[in-house]
């Protein structure tokens, strides 16, 4: 190796000059870290996913603070993967320069058990559970404690063409057979939704067993439960996938796959977020007209669906070196006017119930009724704080679908659920 | 390192860094039974030993310090998830992985990975470094163009790979299967990884088989042709007994790199479709599970593996290892 061979060798001024200038430069960006509140103002750093128009909302917090807080937008990737680890890894190293965090609603509960984010009490709490629907309220709140305010949350609908569904089916089987019926008259017939193995597996998963009643995970989430209804929710999951009903890449797609799938004029129904309703109007202007929305199918006639919630909550890390201003800061960023500014501006439907009423919603939200109609009535996903383990073993059992074995397929998921809560399960 | 640990000059093996000194320290016990040491090679060796003091003992704290912790990591139930439920219990997470059913498909997928790009960079790399080192006209210009895709960071390079064979963006899909995702199946994903870990280290097969080419006596392959040896003759058994320790370096380096992948499969399938390698199902159990003890278990579990493959090569090619082939030539 070099350093054995090398010749003994005298250190001349020239190189203790460099080694003292690298020294500093290493250092100085711990000094600048240390003295960003010497001028007075607290800067809270957000760390939150990429949103439309976001930095407009935060000038104003900013402006409303008169100095007390100034917040600063810390971008995080795009990927909800990347976000999770950026934060986690900080997170773990007890990184005190992370003040707000926006969290995935499924990250909630592993943040505040992990006891990373710090709960919101007396009049923070208060301010942010009035007038908050209860759906988004539930996914930031754990061991009944809440932890997160809810920012903005979401829904799936079921969009279907009208020209050639006249009544929208209200379960799971009337729209297999409408599209059994479109597929023998030669019609466009395929229902297209999320099927990859991956997050949308899992809350396709999610809305059957709440539809049809059954637990997935206990509600403290200790305990796998795996009842009937999850049994029945596994067997139309895989009449679904077996009908004939699917497109070709349905193991392979995810939510965008979904949506170009659809604006092609390849299915009559799609089963997708809102946010495919505004990409039709400018993609696909000739389809348009003829796509109309209504509430996600449900597995009983007499039982209306109960879907998903997705969306984000905003958490104030433990190590924040100034919590009350952070409260103070998201109690802001999430107030029912910027709720609605975003609502309109990057299309994140809101947690409060009153910004729905608003005039100016109607135009960007027709569908806003069935939004709300589905939050009112909504399914949490598991609340565990090992969510991210039990998705990832439910998605890896559940693909493809059509392989599925209801009751089997019910027992071994019970038992590598378990085992994610234990954290005794290993994670492909 | 091939190059220093051959030559005869580097005998003390006292000055050799801590891969090289276990052979090296086996030789000089050997030598021991036969004759005592004398006085000045006793000191000798003792300044030896001084000399390389320091770095051994950065070495240490730099490598043994997080071998150990994380050793002492997998004997736990620790997960970041649940701070309050941290317990000790001994083997138990080395049962789970062990038993684990994804833990032995990314062990296989590693190991098809290994072999079949060691095998191929092998050839490739010798054809690459005859190439090289016979080259009359443009000698460098081929040598640094012949490096290039090593110079290339990997990351890099995968994006690149997984843009071409992605449908729609890439070149390469749409040439070789025009109907599929080549990415999204198993077989044709394991082949596009491969091919990718070959092209970007092959290179560095070359590099050290050069220098190993660069051992072989003019003067023997003229004798040789001089007896009538073919090419082929001289190739097989001149030139490849000779080189034997530097393809033996070669061979070790680049088959203990092999089965760390991880950049490539990261970038591109992020281990969907079963193509996980051990280096990644860690880094899914570790720091996106956030599971301390099952993760550090399959460290542990890996950095064995590597210490076997080590040993196994070692004692394989005997006299041929690094530190000892100065004692085979006199």
């Amino acid at each position: 190796m070099a350093h054995s061979d090398r010749p003994p060798h005298r250190r001349t001024t020239r190189s203790r000059l460099l080694a003292a200038g690298a020294a500093i430069a290493l250092l100085a960006p711990l000094a600048a870290c240390g003295s960003d509140d010497e001028g007075g103002t607290p800067t809270l750093n957000l760390y939150q996913f990429p949103v439309q128009d976001m930095q407009t909302v935060i000038d104003t917090c900013n402006q409303a603070a008169a100095g007390r807080y100034r917040i600063v937008y810390q971008v995080l990737p795009r990927a909800a993967d990347d976000q999770r680890v950026q934060m986690v890894r900080r997170l773990a190293a007890e990184d005190d320069s992370m003040d707000i965090l926006g969290l995935d609603v499924t990250w909630t509960q592993e943040f505040a058990s992990a006891n990373w984010i710090r709960e919101f009490t007396g009049a923070d709490k208060s301010e942010v559970e009035n007038g908050t629907l209860a759906g988004p309220l539930a996914s930031a709140t754990y061991n009944d404690k809440l932890y997160a305010a809810p920012n903005n949350t979401n829904v799936q609908l079921l969009w279907y063409r009208k020209d050639l569904v006249p009544t929208p089916p209200r379960t799971w089987d009337e729209m297999i057979e409408a599209s059994l019926r479109l597929k023998g008259e030669g019609k466009p017939y395929q229902v297209l939704t999320m099927g990859a193995q991956y997050e949308g597996l899992v809350v396709l998963f999610n809305n059957l067993v709440a539809s049809a009643g059954g637990t997935v995970v206990s509600e403290d989430g200790k305990t796998a439960v795996m009842d009937a209804g999850t049994v029945k929710a596994l067997e139309v999951m895989k009449r679904f996938a077996t009908a004939g009903v699917t497109n070709a890449s349905f193991t392979n797609s995810i939510e965008d796959d979904v949506r170009l799938a659809f604006q092609n004029g390849g299915g009559a129904f799609q089963l997708n977020w809102p946010y495919v309703y505004s990409a039709l109007q400018s993609d696909a202007p000739e389809l348009a007209p003829n796509v109309t929305w209504a509430r996600y199918p449900s597995i009983d006639p007499g039982t209306p669906s109960r879907v998903t919630i997705g969306g984000s909550n905003l958490a104030v890390s433990r190590y924040s070196r100034h919590p009350a201003e952070a409260f103070d800061a998201v109690k802001c960023l999430r107030n029912a006017a910027n709720q609605k500014f975003l609502a309109i501006k990057a299309g994140q439907p809101p947690t409060i119930e009153s910004v729905y009423a608003d005039p100016e919603m109607a135009q960007a939200y027709p569908m806003k009724q069935e939004i709300l109609d589905e939050l009112k009535d909504a399914a949490p996903r598991p609340l565990t704080p090992a969510y991210q383990n039990v998705s990832t073993v439910v998605a890896a059992q559940l693909s493809p679908p059509s392989a599925i074995d209801p009751q089997r397929t019910a027992a071994e998921l019970k038992t590598s659920i378990q085992e994610a809560i234990d954290s005794k399960g290993v994670l492909p | 390192m091939s190059i220093s640990s051959t030559t005869p000059g580097s005998a003390a093996a006292g000055e050799q860094t801590v891969e090289e000194t276990r052979p090296g320290t086996a030789r000089t016990g050997h030598r021991r039974r036969k004759a005592p040491l004398s006085e000045g090679k006793k000191q000798e060796r003792k300044l030896g030993w001084l000399l390389c003091a320091p770095a051994a003992l950065v070495m240490v704290a730099v490598t043994a310090y997080p071998i150990l912790y994380s050793f002492w990591l997998s004997l736990q139930r620790y997960d970041l998830k649940f701070p309050d439920e941290r317990q000790f219990v001994w083997f138990e997470n080395y049962v789970t992985v062990l038993t684990n059913g994804y833990w032995w498909t990314a062990f296989g997928v590693t190991m098809l990975i290994t072999v079949v790009s060691v095998v191929v960079e092998l050839v490739l790399g010798m054809g690459l470094a005859l190439i090289m080192h016979r080259t009359l006209v443009g000698r460098g210009l081929v040598r640094t163009s012949a490096l290039i895709p090593y110079g290339i960071v990997t990351v890099v390079a995968a994006f690149s790979w997984r843009y071409a064979w992605t449908p729609g963006t890439g070149y390469l899909a749409n040439l070789v299967t025009p109907e599929g995702a080549p990415l999204t199946e198993r077989a044709s994903a394991l082949a596009i990884i491969i091919l990718a870990e070959i092209w970007k280290t092959t290179p560095f097969m070359a590099l050290l088989l050069m220098a190993g080419l660069a051992l072989v006596p003019d003067d023997l392959l003229k004798a040789a042709s001089m007896d009538g040896a073919g090419w082929w003759q001289r190739f097989t058994k001149v030139m490849l007994p000779v080189m034997k320790p530097a393809i033996l370096v070669a061979l070790l380096f680049r088959t203990l790199d092999a089965l760390r992948v991880f950049d490539n499969i990261y970038v591109l399938t992020a281990g969907a479709n079963e193509t996980s390698s051990v280096s990644m199902i860690a880094y899914n159990n570790l720091i996106r599970g956030l599971n301390l003890g099952i993760g550090s278990t399959m460290s542990v579990l890996i950095f064995v593996t590597v210490a076997i493959i080590a040993f196994v090569f070692v004692k394989l090619f005997g006299t041929a290892a690094p530190g000892s082939a100065d004692e085979g030539r006199r």
